[in-house]
This record gives structure tokens, C-alpha cells and sequence, in this order.
């Protein structure tokens, strides 16, 4: 590897200009030779590019590490959602950062929120345009059973009434790590799933 | 802000001198209006220049059981006082009362509100239909005998 250490610039206190000055002369004077060009590709790999594995394992790896999740929240839970979205949690670490807008490109919905029955045939019709295979993730205690609103008039007491949900992340709301614990957990899920044994095809609501 | 509420003693003396027996009752925060003559006394305080109420706060309603009380919170964003004026609405079957969306365009959605979920029809509104529930829910779940 090439040795970069003599590049590495002094920090100094003082008169601004000066240190300026004297820091570009010391790189002018320890950058008189180039650096050499990585080579460490020449020659190949060792054995040759050859990966014994099944399509199973590396569909389901290539699909789980690259889930995009459908771009919407309902209540309060969708602030924890957009949190583990931000750079304190960061969910593009997981390759889930492009929250999409449109369902045809969405892979899973994380239902963030209190589920009313006027706003249930919107989220059905959402589920419906999204394109196999798909995921559902169901976060905080309102989608998981309507929570505290289970009994109202006006509420969805769980969203697996309208939709089939993989996960479910209790918490009122779940913090970005128990988010993040259901996700992990999803992928896991869709690893052992498995590619060639197809996927469930639910009836359409119409 | 420094707004000043209105006594509704005081207010109620002048509404009742315009319009003699529109004013059931008043204590010093609030004014009690016959539901009958709700739509004059409002344009009343909301066209004189001495009350100049142009602001609606908002439109609420109280379910006592053996009758509705609709409440309104004014303002006079000019002369910087307030004012809640209240009215019964007797029944259950087909509670009715004078619509105000003509007067304060903020009262439109908020009457929608009230016939929702507590079955007031407010009459002469522009669109009275359910609001928050969907068309075809049945009862009315602010009133304290649903459920």
C-alpha cells in the first residue's frame, strides 16, 4: 500500500495567513513524488470468482438488503419512523433509505399509525399497487391490535384486518431501535423465505 | 393581545333593548340566546359598530341530555374584546338550529362537525353532510347515549 502518513497536515494556533503559508509550502515540499496507483486488483482473486451458493440464499440477500419501504404514516408512530429515516438512526445502513412516493416501486409498507376505517380502503388500494413481492410491517400498538382505540367506533382494531402483516412491532410509540429490531427481523424472514418457493397471491378487494 | 371579555350582563342588556326576548339569560362570562332568535342576534353582533364581533373562534355543542347547547366564541379583532354566546336546542330525534356559516365562513366546517357526531341539523347550511365519519355511519357517537 502506499504510504499517504508524509501528507498528513500539522494543526497550528496562531496567525491564520501565516499557517496557511506554511502549511501549503510543508505540502509543496512533501509532495514532489506522485502516489502510487492501487494495484492490489492485478492478478484476480484467489479463487478465481467462483461463489458456490444457492439462488435462494442470494435472491433472498439481495431482496432483504434492499427493501424500500413505502412513503407514508398515519400517526404518531410516523415520527419514529421519519427519526430511524434521519441521520441519528440512518436506515439507509440497512439499504431502506429511499422511501418511496409511488407504491409500484414500493417493496413494504411500514403501517405508522393509528388505522381509521375511513382512511382503510386508501391504505388497501396502497397495498394493492404495490408490486410482488411485498412486505408489511406493522409499528406501534395501533396497527398491531388499535391500541387504546381498539374499542371506537372509528377505528381499525388491527391492520391485519385488511392486510397480511409479517412483523409486528409493539410500542406506543416503538423507538427507532425497536423499528429497526422488526426490520431485521423482516429480513431474516424474507431470507428464509426463500425465492423459487413463489409468493401468496391474495384476493383483490374491489 | 389584552383582550377584554365582555360581561355578558352588560351585553345582554343591549342585545335585549334591539331585539326585546331574544335573550333568555346571562351571567357575567357568557350570554343565553333563544334558539329561535340565534340568527338575528348574531348578525346583530356581528354588523353593529359597537360589538364589531368579525372573528368566530369557533363552534362547539354540550349534550345535557334533555337538551343541546351549542356554544360560539367570538372576537372583535378591532375592538379587542370577546364574547361566547350560547343557545338550547330541545330534542333528540331532530334537534335543530339557525345556521351561521353565511355570517362567519369559519363556522361551515365546524357545524358539518357538530351534525356529525352530535346530530344537530344546522339549517340553511350550504353542505351539511358528515365530516369526519364516512356517509352511511350510524348514530352520532359525541352524544352521551350512543353506545
Amino acid at each position: 500500500m502506499p504510504d499517504y502518513d508524509h501528507l498528513i497536515l500539522p494543526y497550528s494556533s496562531g496567525d491564520a495567513d501565516k499557517d496557511e503559508g506554511l502549511l501549503v509550502n510543508s505540502l509543496i515540499a512533501r509532495a514532489q513524488q506522485p502516489i502510487a496507483d492501487p494495484d492490489i486488483w492485478l492478478g484476480g482473486v484467489d479463487h478465481g470468482g467462483v461463489v458456490l451458493t444457492s439462488i435462494d440464499a442470494v435472491f433472498g440477500w439481495a431482496r432483504s438488503k434492499s427493501l424500500w419501504p413505502m412513503l407514508f404514516g398515519l400517526a404518531c408512530c410516523a415520527f419514529e419512523m421519519m427519526a430511524a429515516a434521519g441521520n441519528r438512526w440512518d436506515i439507509s445502513r440497512f439499504g431502506m433509505e429511499i422511501f418511496r412516493p409511488s407504491p409500484r416501486q414500493a417493496d413494504m409498507m411500514i403501517v405508522a399509525g393509528t388505522l381509521t376505517w375511513k382512511m382503510a380502503p386508501a391504505v388497501r388500494r396502497l397495498y394493492d399497487q404495490m408490486a410482488e413481492p411485498k412486505w408489511v410491517l406493522a409499528m406501534g400498538s395501533c396497527a398491531i391490535s388499535g391500541g387504546t382505540f381498539s374499542e371506537s367506533y372509528s377505528v381499525v382494531p388491527g391492520v391485519n384486518r385488511i392486510l397480511p402483516v409479517d412483523v409486528y412491532v409493539p410500542g406506543c410509540p416503538p423507538r427507532p431501535e425497536g423499528l429497526y429490531h422488526g426490520l431485521m427481523e423482516l429480513h431474516q424472514k424474507i431470507q428464509k423465505a426463500g425465492y423459487l418457493k413463489g409468493n401468496v397471491h391474495l384476493p383483490r378487494l374491489d | 393581545m389584552g383582550l377584554k371579555a365582555l360581561a355578558g350582563t352588560e351585553v345582554a342588556a343591549k342585545v335585549g333593548a334591539k331585539a326585546p326576548g331574544s335573550v333568555v339569560s346571562s351571567d357575567q362570562n357568557s350570554i343565553l340566546v333563544k334558539s329561535s332568535a340565534l340568527a338575528g342576534v348574531m348578525r346583530f353582533l356581528k354588523e353593529s359598530p359597537e360589538f364589531d364581533f368579525n372573528y368566530l373562534n369557533n363552534v362547539t355543542a354540550v349534550d345535557n341530555l334533555d337538551h343541546f347547547e351549542v356554544v360560539y366564541n367570538l372576537t372583535s379583532m378591532k375592538k379587542k374584546h370577546t364574547l361566547c354566546v350560547k343557545a338550547r336546542v330541545p330534542g333528540r330525534q331532530n334537534p335543530e338550529i339557525a345556521s351561521i356559516a353565511a355570517l362567519w365562513h369559519g363556522a361551515d366546517f365546524q357545524e358539518r362537525e357538530i351534525y356529525d357526531l352530535m346530530g344537530i341539523r344546522f339549517v340553511g347550511h350550504p353542505n351539511l353532510k358528515r365530516i369526519a365519519l364516512w356517509d352511511g355511519f350510524n348514530g352520532h357517537p359525541l352524544r352521551k347515549d350512543f353506545l
